[in-house]
């Protein structure tokens, strides 16, 4: 089956047949893909941890946890369409010292549930995990309704609480193991389920510290989530240009490596956030809010230009929005063209 | 169990009356501090309280953190003012503790804070969420093979709120038997009658129609409320409980009965005086039954 082809689906939902064993996304096999491992590693980790319940909103075929149901009934609560509820119970059942994960699309947890993040979950400090996939404009021509380019800023804002974006399978196993050892209440943000490897194996993660991938004097590309694996693509295509571009997986959101930030700046005298989201609030403005207060220099957040995006297969949203390898190359250039 | 852990069902319906009237005169004493507070929905709930934390609930102010209890989540938060003279009453805290209350500083505000209030089992102050928090510890409670109850305290405005049925339809749906949720009907919200405003009608049909199972009393009569607490079934798998307690809005204060002046107020001079002791002298027959200014 061709990419094109497979971008028709967003997600990963039940009677399509033969998903597993016939999608691959830039060479990385289905198996290996997010959407596939989210179940079966709340599954693995559930079987030695009896504080593990998972809840979702009647999405269990699209994120896949039904394979935690299947091994784990009496622990899975599927809440129909009422995310409201969902996460506030979810927070009950953390004040009874259970660790409960809430899985739904980006844009009906991180944007319709965010006053039960921030009251119920943040407030009392509980150690609920709100796992937020098909983040972004991955839903593509689902349209913006199910959109979410708006979750970070929104989450970013709640005191006491974590938000992480997750790389790709292996740093969303990392991140979920991790996150059996936080005290705080999470966001963790997945992208579409479909997003190519950038970790081979699982990565040695703290939260709060971000993960340098590829050194570089020239130029640092800041980015989070689904975009790391175009940045580095990126970085590749910049370097046939002689442009050597430092890229960094800023993984977590907040609390924010700003030691990491102040190296990218003084170290290679540029900056280009890149993430799939507003770039009012999320991870470019972050990064903007630690520069200012650094030193001046070549700096632009690169994202989603405070709109609501074009419907479209999401391989073309990526494009057009220049958020695919091409367009953070050409980006770049334009930023360095500037200094 | 302890003595203190089963917690006293042998108290005398008059040592209820009289901590229902504790509750009033707390009430009116710490709202002369903030210079403002919730009367009148307050009083409309002293009875519950009385009899939930004086005689129902399974609690030990010794280990306020013990996993077996019983958990109490005030979804309607704004009359934790009535709450929290209890739990220092019950001696889960010191209750010079209060003379701060909503000081700069102080754990104690218009809502409670579970994090800086020892006994409060949950934060609340957003309408509407508090039957999701409390559907999610009776999950909780059947999941631990816990046999305790969850006990949920709602106003009737708050039904409003399109959350409590996401709740309601779910606790239904499990089959949450060890929730128990109480609604204060006391017939205002802010703004007029429920009925007026956002009408809640037919409680009974509405709740029962989600899987519930409805008891509908006077929720200013101990004995109707010990004898509603009396039928709650034992398990925690089958139907979740309602107690829709009809309550008058300000009840114990004739002045302030089903009054829209006294939702949030602020009583001086010989008026403070003369509410002390009309609460003093104990419930008087009511003598509105409509909204009134």
């Amino acid at each position: 089956m061709s990419e094109a082809e497979g971008d028709v689906l967003s997600g990963l939902f039940t009677g399509i047949s033969d998903l597993k064993e016939s999608r691959s996304v830039k060479g990385t096999p289905a198996s290996r893909l997010p959407a596939f491992i989210l179940g079966e590693e709340l599954a693995d980790l559930a079987d030695h941890d009896p504080r593990i319940v998972v809840l979702t909103a009647d999405l269990a075929s699209a994120n896949r946890t039904t394979e935690f149901r299947d091994r784990h009934p009496e622990r899975f609560f599927d809440f129909g369409i009422a995310e409201k509820n969902m996460i506030t119970a979810a927070a009950g059942m953390a004040s009874c010292g259970q660790i409960p994960f809430t899985a739904t699309f980006a844009a009906f947890c991180g944007i319709l549930g965010a006053e039960q993040v921030r009251t119920d979950c943040a407030y009392t400090g509980l150690p609920v995990r709100v796992l937020g996939h098909h983040s972004g404009m991955s839903m593509g021509f689902y349209g913006t309704s199910h959109h979410a380019l708006e979750d970070l800023a929104m989450m970013r804002t709640i005191a006491n609480l974590t938000v992480i974006c997750t790389t790709d399978a292996n740093h969303l196993r990392a991140v979920l193991r991790a996150s059996l050892n936080h005290d705080k209440p999470m966001y963790i943000r997945l992208g579409r389920g479909r997003d190519p490897e950038v970790y081979a194996d699982v990565p040695e993660i703290e939260i709060g510290k971000a993960i340098r991938l590829r050194e570089g004097k020239d130029l640092t590309l800041i980015t989070t989530g689904a975009q790391v694996h175009a940045c580095l693509e990126a970085a590749d295509a910049l370097a046939e240009k002689g442009i050597e571009t430092r890229v960094v997986d800023m993984h977590t959101i907040k609390p924010l490596d700003e030691a990491e930030v102040r190296a990218a700046a003084a170290e290679t005298g540029a900056v280009l956030t890149v993430e799939e989201h507003n770039i009012i609030g999320g991870l470019g403005s972050a990064v903007a809010e630690v520069l200012v207060e650094c030193e001046r220099l070549p700096f632009r957040r690169h994202g989603i230009d405070d709109e609501f995006v074009l419907i479209g297969p999401p391989a073309g949203l990526y494009a057009h929005y220049r958020l695919d390898a091409p367009g953070v190359r050409d980006v770049a250039l334009e930023l360095l063209e500037k200094r | 169990m302890t003595e203190q852990q089963t917690h006293g069902r042998n108290v005398s319906r008059e040592f209820l009356e009289d901590r229902a009237k504790f509750i009033r005169l707390e009430t009116v004493r710490l709202t002369k501090i903030a210079g403002a507070g919730h009367y009148s929905s307050t009083f409309s709930a002293a009875e519950l309280l009385a009899a939930l934390y004086y005689a129902q609930m399974r609690i030990n102010p010794a280990e306020p953190d013990w996993a077996g209890r019983d958990r109490f989540v005030l979804s309607k938060g704004h009359i934790a003012i009535g709450l929290y003279p209890v739990l220092a009453d019950l001696g889960f805290y010191d209750a010079e503790l209060l003379e701060d209350y909503t000081r700069l500083g102080s754990a104690f505000g218009d809502h409670p804070d579970m994090k800086k209030i020892t006994g409060v089992d949950f934060s609340s102050g957003s309408l509407g969420h508090g039957l999701s928090v409390s559907l999610g510890m009776a999950l909780s409670a059947r999941m631990q093979g816990n046999d305790s109850r969850i006990y949920c305290m709602m106003g009737d405005g708050e039904l409003n709120e399109g959350q409590v049925w996401e709740a309601a339809m779910s606790a239904g749906h499990f089959g949450c038997q060890n929730l128990v949720a109480i609604v204060d009907r006391n017939q205002l919200c802010i703004d007029g009658s429920t009925e007026d405003i956002m009408s809640v009608e037919p409680l009974t049909d509405r709740f029962a129609s989600f899987g519930w199972n409805v008891q509908r009393i006077d929720g200013h009569d101990l004995d109707a409320i010990m004898g509603a607490f009396d039928a709650l079934p034992a398990g925690n798998k089958g139907k979740p409980q309602m107690i829709i307690a009809d309550t008058v809005k300000g009840r114990g204060v004739q002045m302030m009965e089903m009054s829209l002046n006294w939702h949030v107020g602020n009583l001086v001079g010989a008026d403070y005086d003369a509410v002390i002791e009309e609460i003093k002298g104990g419930l008087k027959p009511v003598i509105a039954t409509e909204v009134r200014p």
